[in-house]
């Protein structure tokens, strides 16, 4: 299973959404899920199984497949219910 | 004994072996396993030669750029843009510029520990940036390399953590919290945005009551908007310059229009790569320093980069990216009129510094205040990179440059102390040091003073951390 944080250029929010998930992932002891980060040109459906980008991007990340949309990318008790349930959604729980 | 000291020496002239070692050492002290820290190190290694690579890819667009815009226009044209520019410094001077950027880390934790300022800068890849600059301003104005690395890494860790201060007090406005700031070179620009809201604005007017159209989605996307930006300045600079010129000088006798097309789609091709480069060799190297600086700091706030306020305004990142546009181009304009070297609006810049100068022009004041605070911001980024061109020696002819406010104003500064001599810059040093630890002290006795006599509830600042 894999979870792929995006943002415009795959540097800085998403790799700060990539850590947190790291770290819920590990407080929820989901196994087996491997977290990365990128920018959105680079991401195809192929790319992950859950894709997570903030809500200003919700339009550029359309047709990738799984797609969650944060409503703000520094909550993280949003971001522990988004990978709740999409480990829920996946079969992981 | 003089060979062993001599490889030694080689091995620290390699920029990527000194990444791979310092992305080592995180992963060591993460205590990763065995395989993990192996991977991790390779990788970073590699990041950086992949960074490289893309630096060579931009320079060969880059520099047939310069000699035709200045055959057309009789002046230097400059594009602001990091990754270009970066890539070329890292190229030469990546040693000093990585040190720098280790050991300023290092300053900003230890300058959130202990002071008031409990800003830890997330953004990697524009702190790294940011040490690529003053590697090369110390560096050309004749440090020695212990020097530049000793004076750069305590200057490197003061911007890190007095930048994100400038703008939290507008932070607040937006986040309605007080616990995580903003970490980005842009941040001087978008505090005077903030600034210029409060000033002129109306916070009454809100952007996000305006209806505005979607369908710019595609201006998220830094490879294709790179691509069609730098392709129009291409295409104007070609047809000033002329089928002939180009033909018989530069493309090898490819018809002029179609060269353009390439040259800009290498450039793009050429930032893709370097910011490949960056996002591994960061990859490796940030979580380390995520993982220390929360055992370190208590109530440590992370500073990261500018989207993270573009989802509180969704309108205001749309005006602010325009307002900041325009502001280029009108520094642009009296830029020609004046004559002497010219600014090119670097669209990147425009939108990532522009947008947020957006967002917290709009928390301030308004809808006039995203307005105007942004368009601040882009004559800001217009006028500023010029202060820095003369202290950056040769790379001051590379036809880029870097692109926003923080470089400008920290580059001016730095560079002018050299130009005043070197004690100069280790004065300036010392004395934003000491600032930071008396100012630091001041405040926290006067809110001591301020709590006994007033023991009120204290409203913001003891909110706990989301991050």
């Amino acid at each position: 299973m894999k979870f792929l944080a995006m943002c415009s250029t795959g540097l800085g929010s998403s790799f700060m959404v990539r850590m947190n998930i790291e770290d819920i992932v590990r407080e929820l002891q989901l196994p087996d899920v491997t977290v990365e980060h990128s920018d959105i040109s680079s991401a195809g459906p192929e790319s992950a199984d859950v894709f997570f980008v903030a809500k200003d991007l919700e339009d550029a990340a359309a047709g990738l497949g799984d797609v969650v949309v944060l409503n703000s990318i520094i909550d993280k008790d949003e971001l522990r219910d988004a990978v709740k349930s999409a480990a829920a959604r996946h079969g992981l729980t | 004994m003089n060979s062993v000291l001599n490889t030694l020496l080689d091995i620290f002239r390699e920029p990527s072996v000194i990444i791979g070692l310092i992305a080592l050492l995180g992963l060591v002290l993460q205590r990763k396993s065995l395989s993990d820290t192996l991977k991790g190190t390779i990788k970073a290694f590699v990041g950086f030669l992949v960074l490289a690579a893309g630096a060579g890819v931009v320079s060969d667009a880059l520099t047939p750029f310069g000699e035709m815009f200045q055959h057309a226009f009789g002046v230097q044209g400059v594009v602001p843009n990091n990754e270009a520019i970066v890539g070329k410094v890292l190229t030469d001077y990546g040693s000093q510029a990585a040190l720098i950027f280790f050991f300023g880390m290092i300053v900003n934790v230890l300058l959130a520990r202990f002071t008031r300022f409990k800003f830890i800068y997330m953004s990697g890849h524009v702190a790294l940036y940011l040490s690529a600059m003053i590697a090369v301003i110390l560096i050309a104005n004749g440090f020695s390399t212990w020097q530049t690395v000793l004076w750069g890494s305590l200057a490197e860790g003061l911007i890190t953590t007095l930048s994100p201060a400038l703008v939290q007090p507008w932070m607040r406005k937006v986040t309605k919290q007080d616990n995580v700031a903003l970490g980005h070179t842009g941040n001087f620009g978008i505090a005077t945005s903030g600034l210029v809201g409060k000033l002129v604005g109306d916070t009454k007017k809100s952007t996000e009551d305006l209806k505005i159209p979607k369908g710019l989605g595609f201006l998220r996307d830094t490879t294709v908007v790179i691509a069609v930006s730098m392709g129009i300045i291409y295409l104007l600079v070609t047809l000033v310059a002329g089928a002939g010129y180009v033909e018989d000088k530069l493309s090898g006798g490819q018809w002029f229009l179609l060269w353009a097309v390439m040259q800009a789609g290498k450039f793009s091709a050429g930032v893709f790569i370097i910011l490949a480069g960056v996002r591994v060799v960061l990859a490796e190297i940030i979580p380390a320093f995520k993982g220390i600086s929360e055992k370190l700091v208590p109530n440590a706030k992370p500073a990261l980069d500018v989207p993270i306020v573009f989802t509180f305004a969704p309108n205001a990142v749309l005006i602010g990216f325009l307002s900041s546009f325009v502001g280029g181009l009108i520094g642009m304009g009296v830029l020609v009129a004046i004559g002497g070297t010219i600014i090119i609006p670097g669209i990147v810049a425009h939108f990532m510094t522009g947008a947020a100068s957006g967002v917290i022009g709009n928390a301030t004041g308004g809808r006039r205040g995203a307005v105007l605070g942004a368009m601040t911001n882009g004559l800001m980024i217009t006028f500023l990179p010029l202060l820095v061109l003369p202290f950056l020696g040769d790379v001051g002819l590379a036809n880029s440059t870097f692109s926003d406010a923080d470089f400008g104003v920290s580059g001016f500064l730095l560079g002018s102390a050299v130009r005043w001599g070197h004690s100069a810059v280790i004065v300036l040093i010392l004395a934003s040091l000491a600032a930071v630890f008396v100012g630091s002290a001041v405040a926290t006795r006067r809110e001591a003073a301020k709590s006994a006599a007033d023991p009120g509830p204290e409203s913001e600042s003891e909110q706990q951390p989301v991050v």
